[in-house]
């Protein structure tokens, strides 16, 4: 059999993905909008995590959400119910939103300059480590009703996040969720990660994550200083 | 199902060069898979047909060079190589790791027609 042409690629698998990334990172930076993309297994407590945050949060800063899930609608439903801008994206058989899709989203949406956006990315610790949106930071939840050991089993995803969540801490005491351990695995897979520990449910600890995303949102200003003050 | 995805993304980039090289089907693709990069071989060929067929890229050969996994130590300021990524230096035992190499997923040159 003659022997076909030979074409240099030298291009990454995910070279597609990652140019509509860049360009969603061009318009969070010349708008001045803190992207955060939170990631976790299916029934870590994100949605409610983020209903709360919201309510935390709505009174100053001005909020917008894209929410991934295969099927459904209803998680924009819960967010829409606390008052703030949210667009579903159903991924069909997809397991991760891309960059692509979230930029389409940021066209219908029309976030506000200066505001924060939260992705809420389909329930899934493997396929979304990889997949960039553009985002400033990957925030991992972890409920403490899941494995301590998650951070090594599903290491890419937490060598890929600037921050761990570990939600449910209101159901320590009836679990035997060893903390440490769980903290300790996740700095193995990435030592400069950030963890904080809450509860959505009761509240307790919702001030420090409030605090983390109002300093995060200082570092997506800085170059809107016109910008600070607004809600 | 992670593999699938990345399938669907090699695709992409298959029908792009397709276009720019000017060329109609791709026999052989080889890639560039790193050990730490959570890529499983045989689930990505497995993905690779079911992904291309219909397409430029049906019937092709997918030949995949595994590069290993490294990481410079602080502690002996050496290179080592590392199977995982939790996984300490083999030498000093120390978990000031970067990793250097074996993250790569990239797809290197095609034979097409």
């Amino acid at each position: 059999m003659s022997q076909g042409r030979m074409v240099q690629i030298e291009q990454d698998i995910l070279s597609k993905n990652n140019e509509y990334a860049a360009a969603n990172r061009r318009f969070f930076s010349e708008h001045g909008i803190l992207a955060l993309n939170l990631v976790s297994s299916p029934g870590s407590g994100k949605t409610m995590l983020l209903t709360r945050t919201i309510e935390d949060l709505k009174g100053e800063l001005a909020v917008t959400v894209i929410e991934g899930d295969q099927q459904t609608d209803n998680d924009a439903e819960r967010i829409r119910a606390t008052g703030v801008k949210a667009l579903q994206i159903n991924t069909g058989k997809g397991c991760h939103l891309d960059g692509h899709m979230v930029g389409h989203a940021l066209q219908r949406l029309k976030p506000a300059d200066g505001g924060v956006l939260f992705i809420e990315n389909v329930g899934n610790l493997v396929c979304p480590a990889a997949f960039d949106l553009g985002e400033a930071h990957k925030v991992t939840i972890l409920s403490v009703t899941e494995g301590e050991d998650k951070p090594i089993k599903y290491p890419d995803m937490f060598h890929a996040s600037d921050l761990m969540i570990l939600n449910k801490t209101d159901l320590l005491p009836y679990l035997d969720f060893d903390v440490e351990k769980c903290i300790d695995n996740a700095r193995r897979v990435n030592p400069g990660i950030r963890v904080l520990q809450l509860s959505a449910r009761t509240g307790e600890g919702m001030a420090g994550w409030c605090r983390w995303i109002r300093a995060a949102r200082q570092l997506a200003l800085v170059e809107h200083p016109e910008l600070a003050a607004s809600a | 199902m992670h593999e699938m995805s990345l399938c669907e993304s090699i695709l992409q980039v298959l029908e792009q060069s397709a276009a720019d090289r000017g060329f109609a089907r791709v026999r052989t693709v080889w890639l560039e898979i790193g050990q730490l990069s959570a890529v499983e071989p045989e689930a990505m060929r497995f993905g690779f047909e079911v992904v291309t067929r219909g397409s430029l890229a049906e019937g092709a050969r997918l030949e995949i060079v595994e590069l290993p996994g490294q990481a410079w130590c602080m502690q002996c300021a050496k290179t080592v190589r590392v199977q995982q990524r939790f996984h300490a230096c083999p030498d000093c035992g120390g978990r000031q790791l970067q990793v250097t190499g074996g993250e790569e997923m990239r797809i290197k040159e095609l034979e097409v027609d």
